[in-house]
């Protein structure tokens, strides 16, 4: 049986937004899309960019890519900023959990000196990575077009940060909060031969000006490698080592990749859907970065974990592609 | 045992030392904004970060307030929470609010993106787009608090389209493009600094204290909610500003020029802030004068003290913002009163219990100067001519304000200033908007005003009410024209006796 509380119903002279009526039809909206759709202006500027004075403060033109309408970029997750933060709060719950757990059993006297050192030389310089994630996420928002995508860049941004700064707190819950990790893993970075190739497709990453260019050398080539070799590959390696106990402090990465890729690989499959110059475009981008990405992973996955891993990576990758609807 | 680790130590570790110095690419090229403004920076690693958030807190702290916040807003729609305002004329202010500050909101994020991409300071990057973040928010939520009132209220349904066209929300928008179209120091100056520093107290809380005294509980429930990111804002504001004089002796000049330029834009912007707390809110919060005394001049004057060891001085022509204390409300309102058909609100004449409200909070102006203006209208209102202009206004080429102001020592002279540049004459509201409009006059000749973009054709028309119609989207008849006979009026009056 239910019970009905009585209220005094009050017609309403429209159900939603104008502009949201004219793409959704005269109907109660979402949330998502009352925040989203439309938000960003579009004509009508008045000054062009003292930075930039080609283009207009936003500006479609800041990359190749060409659509009719730029809200096509709908968000699967349908993240605007509320669902956002109780999202990511929900997984910072659980990671909280883990990493106090970690902290509370000591689990870090478990791990052998030689797991200990491979973290710190191969995983701790991630943060390193992130941060130029962070970077590149930020500025396709800045410079993206339309809410939609924009948006999505900035929380994707975010996360970066996060990610970053989890890297770092595994590396003080090894060094007991002194920071020598970090510092050797930052040594690393800059100074140990096998991490130069990758510093370099970074450096390089920040300097290109397509931001949707940026999205494939970032989000889409570098990031589905990175994560299948270090957070699956690696992984399980240290598993089998003895470090299993280290997934928990990992456990967040995975997560948000499974959640971040099909946001990504729906950015594709909208961009590609459009022309088939966009499908050209993002399939010579891809190949261009993916080839410097062999380069600059092919040192470090070599080391850890031979010849297969980066091409078990890659091939993993290749599926993606193609289900995506690229390459083929 | 693990040593224990301060928060400023740790926020070092877990961000500041995130970046490097770059070997396989030209780091100019990744930040290249940094140097054409004239700005010299010669350690970012002085930066003093404002506040030390880290995401994990930052998510579950929003997360939070975004629960409550959505929470309320649900009751209050569920309830019918409309019906518990003030008086039907309150809904207005609000509606200035969604079409004039929240595309602002969005363009602040914007804006901080693209400072929080450029600075080459890893701490000062991270606090820029964590404001970026925080500015989404607020465009999203105002637009989530509107959402019930747009169901129920006219001349909400088209504020974005409207934000981009419509002639007295090009004074805003100009304000935020200005910001944005200049480097990214200016940038930090004009919005962090002087707007969210220095202003942000005569926006914000104007408004969200005119919700709480009106009975608008999902407008003041984000106003609270908002409180504690712009307390964050604010110091970042002070900490930009405090840096760039520290940096470097040459810094001073173009910041103090910045200070000037952003005090004049931002007061003129204010305008309309100070016409809503004097005229559009039916239970008062104060006079637009006591909120310029206190949050201006006292608490302004004070900071301005505490920056003259930098050798920074008062804004240029703060002197002549105070006079203006006494007028700009007054001159506002009754623009908007006579060009009434073509606003995409509702006016109306102040009632006498208002008028005399009025004379109290402005001894010295308002019987002499304002107070007959407003008997003859209701004169004319009651004898069946409600009176509306049937011009347009000529607008200053650098606040994009109708030229509405008088000369601050003669009231009944309007101000007119102009110059010739290139060959054409370019006309302002007053000596500030002039001297602006001097130094970058290649940026102020692009600006797209709305009245010489109609006269030129690029607006439709021929008509006023086509132009209203096809180009603004108005509804004609229920957005416009005065609050006695508007649909929303005749709604309410059917709400009231209903329950």
């Amino acid at each position: 049986m239910t019970i009905e509380i009585k209220t005094s119903t009050l017609a309403p002279v429209r159900n939603t937004y104008a502009h949201i009526e004219r793409r959704f039809g005269d109907k109660p909206a979402t949330r998502y899309q009352e925040a989203t759709y439309d938000v960003q202006s579009e004509s009508y500027f008045h000054y062009r960019p003292l930075w930039q004075p080609d283009k207009e403060l936003n500006d479609p033109s800041r990359t190749a890519i060409t659509m009719e309408d730029w809200y096509d970029f709908k968000d699967p997750r349908q993240y605007y900023y509320g669902s956002y933060v109780q999202q990511r709060a929900k997984m910072q719950e659980n990671a909280e959990n883990n990493y106090a757990f970690f902290e509370k059993r000591n689990l870090s006297a478990h791990l052998s000196d030689d797991v200990q050192k491979k973290i710190i030389q191969f995983l701790l310089p991630l943060r390193h990575v992130e941060h130029t994630a962070n970077l590149n996420n930020v500025y396709a928002s800045a410079y993206g077009y339309g809410t939609a995508i924009t948006q999505a860049f900035l929380y994707n941004g975010m996360d970066r940060l996060a990610i970053a700064q989890y890297l770092s707190r595994i590396g003080l819950i090894l060094d007991g909060n002194t920071g020598e990790s970090l510092q050797q893993a930052k040594s690393n970075w800059m100074d140990n031969s096998l991490w130069q190739e990758m510093r370099r497709y970074c450096e390089q990453t920040t300097t290109v000006e397509d931001w949707f260019e940026v999205f494939i050398a970032q989000d889409v080539v570098l990031d589905s490698l990175v994560y299948h070799l270090f957070y699956e590959l690696l992984d399980k390696q240290l598993s089998d080592e003895g470090a299993s106990d280290l997934g928990m402090l990992t456990e967040f990465m995975r997560q948000w990749n499974k959640d971040t890729t099909r946001w990504v690989d729906s950015v594709l499959k909208v961009a590609i859907a459009k022309s088939d110059d966009n499908k050209r475009l993002i399939e010579n981008w891809i190949s261009h970065w993916l080839e410097k990405s062999t380069v600059a992973l092919l040192p470090i996955s070599n080391t850890l974990l031979g010849d297969a891993g980066l091409q078990e990576s890659q091939v993993s990758f290749n599926k993606r592609l193609n289900k995506v609807g690229l390459f083929k | 045992m693990a040593k224990k680790l301060n928060i400023k130590d740790k926020y070092r570790l877990l961000t500041r030392d995130l970046d490097w110095a770059y070997s396989y690419a030209d780091r100019s090229k990744a930040f290249p904004f940094e140097e054409f403004e004239g700005i010299k920076i010669t350690d970012w690693s002085k930066w003093e970060d404002p506040f030390r958030l880290t995401m994990d807190a930052y998510w579950k702290y929003q997360a939070e307030k975004e629960k409550k916040l959505y929470a309320i807003f649900d009751a209050f729609s569920q309830n019918n929470g409309h019906l518990n305002i003030s008086d039907p004329r309150y809904v207005n202010a609000i509606k200035i609010f969604l079409t004039g500050v929240s595309p602002l909101e969005y363009q602040a994020y914007q804006g901080f993106a693209h400072v929080g991409r450029q600075f080459g300071g890893v701490g000062a990057r991270v606090a820029c787009q964590m404001q970026s973040l925080d500015e989404l928010r607020h465009v999203q939520t105002q637009i989530h608090a509107m959402s019930h009132y747009n169901k129920f209220f006219d001349g909400f349904q088209d504020f974005s389209h409207m934000h981009d066209r419509v002639w007295y929300l090009s004074v805003p928008k100009s304000f935020f493009n200005d910001a944005r179209a200049a480097g990214p120091f200016e940038f930090m100056i004009a919005i962090g600094f002087s707007f969210e520093y220095v202003l942000t107290n005569l926006l914000f809380v104007p408004f969200m204290s005119g919700a709480a005294h009106n009975g608008d509980m999902a407008t003041v429930t984000f106003g609270f909610s908002a409180q504690s990111d712009e307390a964050r804002h604010m110091t970042l504001g002070l900490e930009i500003i405090k840096f760039l004089l520290e940096q470097h002796e040459d810094n001073v000049p173009i910041v103090q020029k910045w200070i000037d330029k952003w005090f004049w834009r931002g007061t003129r912007l204010l305008t309309i802030v100070a016409m809503m707390m004097d005229y559009m809110l039916p239970n008062k919060v104060m006079s637009w004068k006591e909120a310029w005394e206190v949050y201006f001049e006292e608490a302004g004057g004070a900071l301005f003290k505490d920056l003259a060891r930098y050798g920074i001085e008062m804004p240029k022509y703060a002197d002549v913002i105070e006079k203006e204390k006494d007028h700009v409300s007054h001159q506002a309102w009754w623009t908007f009163y006579t060009l009434g058909h073509a606003a995409g609100f509702h006016t109306w004449i102040p009632t006498d219990q208002e008028l005399d409200w009025l004379s109290e909070k402005y001894p010295d102006t308002f019987d002499k100067y304002y107070r007959p203006r407003w008997e003859l209208a209701k004169k004319m209102a009651d004898e069946g001519n409600r009176f509306y202009s049937p011009g347009l206004p000529q607008l200053c080429t650098t606040c994009q304000i109708p030229m509405i102001f008088t000369e601050m020592d003669d009231p009944t002279k309007t101000c007119y200033r102009d110059h010739v540049h290139n060959g054409e004459r370019y006309h302002f509201c007053s000596d500030g908007c002039k001297d602006i409009f001097c130094d970058e006059p290649e940026k102020y000749v692009q600006s797209w005003l709305p009245v010489h973009q109609i006269f030129q054709g690029n607006c439709g028309g021929p008509d006023v009410a086509d132009i209203l119609s096809d180009f603004y989207k108005m509804n004609v008849g229920a957005d416009n024209l005065d609050i006695e006979g508007s649909p929303d009026l005749e709604r309410w009056k059917k709400w009231q006796n209903a329950s």
